[in-house]
């Protein structure tokens, strides 16, 4: 078992014959075979990285190709469109890389989610992975290791980090979520959280999140209330200054509230393994892990 | 990106939000003539930075005649701000805006805002204008009120009622302030704000209302859209590091510590820091050099820690996915020959191509620290350092 992509997930990439869409398909594709095609209007009939079918738009790949997922790699100006479009053609799991997109451009494709069938994961995040089953996303595949900790992040190299040293402590993973680092995103830590504690691969969860917003705060009491599985969570950004942006869109600290010392603490009350370090991310998963057996 | 008052004010004329009359002035000369031109008996000086507390800065003054305005003037100009929200060096006044003085009869607190949890935008009022809103909504939440507009529906006239009904405001002053939501509102979806904020709306004697002060941030992810917006930006207001490093592609925040980091990923880039506190040290820097960057990128970035005197060890922090230790390795060894390394470092590898990565900087004869993990370079650059 695991979450969200495994052996029968269908992708296709929105975005197939730019630069980046075609170096992690191919990436992605050489992981695991789950790759069935890619769209880019203009270029329908002809054949993209790794020999995979173009289509002219994601209606026409779901039809043909039988896909029920989407990577999308759209530069930001165009990003919105893609992922309403994949919302329009039904694709069940859409998931975009792409960072920079205008916070309001998110609104409307918030509010069609809504409505849809479909679940969104980013934008402005690393993808989804399942070790040795499926891969759609920038990460580093050789890292991972099939196994058991659930890691959902709002960060990309914190997470590869969670999974080196997961890894390397032979926990190893069950699924890894990048949920991405701006204001609006399409799955929050609660969805991903509840997915880990319903399935059984997943024996500890990693959460790992950073200053701005109150969604780890969110997080911190559903846990408390839902969670029963062991979890430990590092906040980035304790050493933050107040009011400037730093790096993503979303991890800016207002008015002296979304600061990591106040998530922290709301994690630490629902019970949650906090690691002041994040050298020391995989140990406190070891430590909320013993903690649960006695 | 933050923008001047004066430059707020220009933008709520030209959309229809009333503001005092006001000009803005680069000498005295043209401070005194400014008051004489609006014609009033009182006018406000106010420095132009990009920080607010000003007021208790002193960067806020009354002048009863054009001569006193000149007088002000002469002394804010030049002058160095320190507010509670700028750096301790404080900020150079370039520019002051003299505007009309009003006889205010009350204040309130008007924002919009991008609401991440609804995904539409939050419009916020309170009667205690002039106070720091967020000790309102601490002490007095009773004193707020909020309401939330879908922008695929669109702002609604009970939206306004419900903002003036919930604070019993007297029918003639929804008058006042109901177009004023209008058209903030409509400025907020033109120009991609994240927030939009007046601070004091006043009501004069006249029963008019005016945005005496207004703060704006703009999206910065929408810049590309909005010319109109970006020709306010003044870089003189901004680090001169941080623009630098927006230019190479890199995301560079300054700060007061010895400790320079250049990581990838922002998350990376941060835990960095709070890595580095932990252990005891102080980090100089938040420095993101990407997902991608190239050998000269990297150089790049080498060029702006090791430009800032203040920096007495460097600290690489890299885990690998798409940017490859090898790439990050030759752009160490490249940077450090280039501009010679006067601090210690400490380099931490891991990832795509390490191995790679980690036989380059040993075969560069550098004097480098090689870490085997994140905990060890901090501990070590820490100790390098005191």
């Amino acid at each position: 078992m695991s979450i969200l992509v495994d052996q029968n997930t269908r992708v296709i990439t929105q975005g197939i014959t730019g630069k980046s869409g075609e170096f992690h398909t191919r990436l992605s594709h050489e992981y695991a075979p789950r790759f069935v095609g890619g769209v880019t209007p203009g270029k329908g009939g002809q054949k993209g990285v790794s020999d995979l079918p173009i289509f002219n738009t994601v209606h026409e790949a779901r039809a043909k190709a039988k896909a029920n997922a989407s990577m999308i790699f759209v530069p930001p100006p165009y990003a919105a469109d893609a992922i309403l479009e994949a919302i329009d053609a039904e694709i069940e799991l859409i998931i975009c890389i792409t960072e920079g997109i205008p916070v309001l451009d998110m609104i409307p494709v918030k509010k069609a989610l809504e409505r849809s069938k479909s679940r969104l994961i980013g934008p402005n995040c690393p993808g989804v992975i399942t070790p040795g089953q499926c891969k759609i996303g920038i990460m580093p595949g050789h890292i991972h290791k099939i196994g058991s900790a659930g890691i959902v992040s709002k960060s990309g190299t914190l997470t590869y980090e969670s999974v080196g040293q997961t890894t390397a402590m032979g926990i190893g993973q069950s699924s890894c979520v990048g949920i991405g680092g701006d204001p609006i995103i399409g799955t929050n830590f609660i969805d991903v959280l509840m997915m880990f504690e319903r399935d059984p691969q997943t024996e500890g969860i990693i959460l790992i999140g950073e200053i701005g917003g109150d969604a780890e705060i969110k997080a911190a009491r559903f846990i408390k209330e839902n969670i029963k599985k062991p979890v430990a969570a590092f906040i980035a950004g304790q050493t933050a200054p107040v009011g400037k942006r730093m790096g993503h869109a979303g991890a800016i600290i207002s008015g002296g509230s979304g600061t990591a010392a106040e998530k922290m603490a709301a994690l630490e009350e629902a019970g949650v393994t906090v690691a002041k370090s994040p050298a020391d991310i995989a140990l406190s998963l070891k430590t909320a892990m013993e903690k649960k057996r006695r | 990106m933050n923008i001047h008052e004066y430059q707020a004010k220009l933008l709520f004329k030209q959309n229809g939000v009333p503001v005092p009359d006001g000009y803005l002035a680069t000498n005295p000369t043209e401070a005194e003539f400014a008051m004489r031109r609006l014609g009033t008996e009182v006018a406000v000086v106010k420095a132009q930075v990009h920080a607010g507390g000003r007021g208790k800065a002193g960067g806020v003054k009354l002048a009863k005649s054009p001569a006193e305005c000149r007088k002000i003037a002469e002394a804010m100009l030049g002058m160095n701000l320190v507010t509670h929200q700028t750096y301790p060096d404080g900020k150079i006044v370039h520019k002051v805006y003299v505007e009309a003085g009003s006889k205010i009869v009350k204040e309130y607190y008007l924002a919009l805002y991008l609401d991440r949890e609804q995904a539409g935008v939050g419009i916020m009022f309170s009667t205690e204008g002039g106070m720091d809103i967020e000790e309102v909504a601490a002490k007095t939440p009773e004193k707020i009120v909020t309401v939330v507009v879908d922008p695929t529906i669109g702002l609604q006239g009970h939206h306004i009622r419900q903002l003036c009904w919930a604070m019993n405001l007297p029918e003639s002053e929804q008058k006042e302030l109901t177009p004023i939501v209008r058209n903030l509102y409509k400025m907020f979806l033109k120009y991609d704000y994240s927030m939009l904020e007046i601070n004091p709306l006043i009501v004069n004697d006249q029963g008019k209302m005016f945005a005496l002060d207004g703060k704006m941030i703009f999206d910065d992810n929408a810049l590309y859209r909005q010319k109109e917006v970006d020709v306010f930006r003044d870089y003189m207001e901004e680090d001169e590091r941080e623009v630098t490093a927006s230019k190479f592609g890199l995301s560079y925040i300054g700060l007061d510590g010895n400790i320079g980091c250049l990581v990838n990923g922002a998350g990376l880039a941060m835990a960095t820091m709070d890595i580095v506190k932990f252990y005891g040290g102080k980090p100089a820097n938040f420095l993101d050099v990407g997902g991608g960057a190239s050998q000269e990128t990297v150089t790049n970035a080498f060029r702006i820690l090791f430009a800032d005197p203040g920096v007495k060890g460097l600290f690489v922090n890299i885990f690998g996915g798409i940017m490859r230790c090898d790439v990050i390795a030759n752009g160490v060894v490249a940077a450090a020959k280039e501009l010679g390394l006067r601090v210690p470092m400490v380099v931490r590898l891991e990832g795509t191509n390490v191995e790679k990565g980690k036989e380059i900087l040993k075969s560069s004869g550098l004097n480098l620290y090689a870490a085997s993990d994140m905990g060890d370079g901090a501990k070590k650059i820490v100790e390098l350092v005191k």
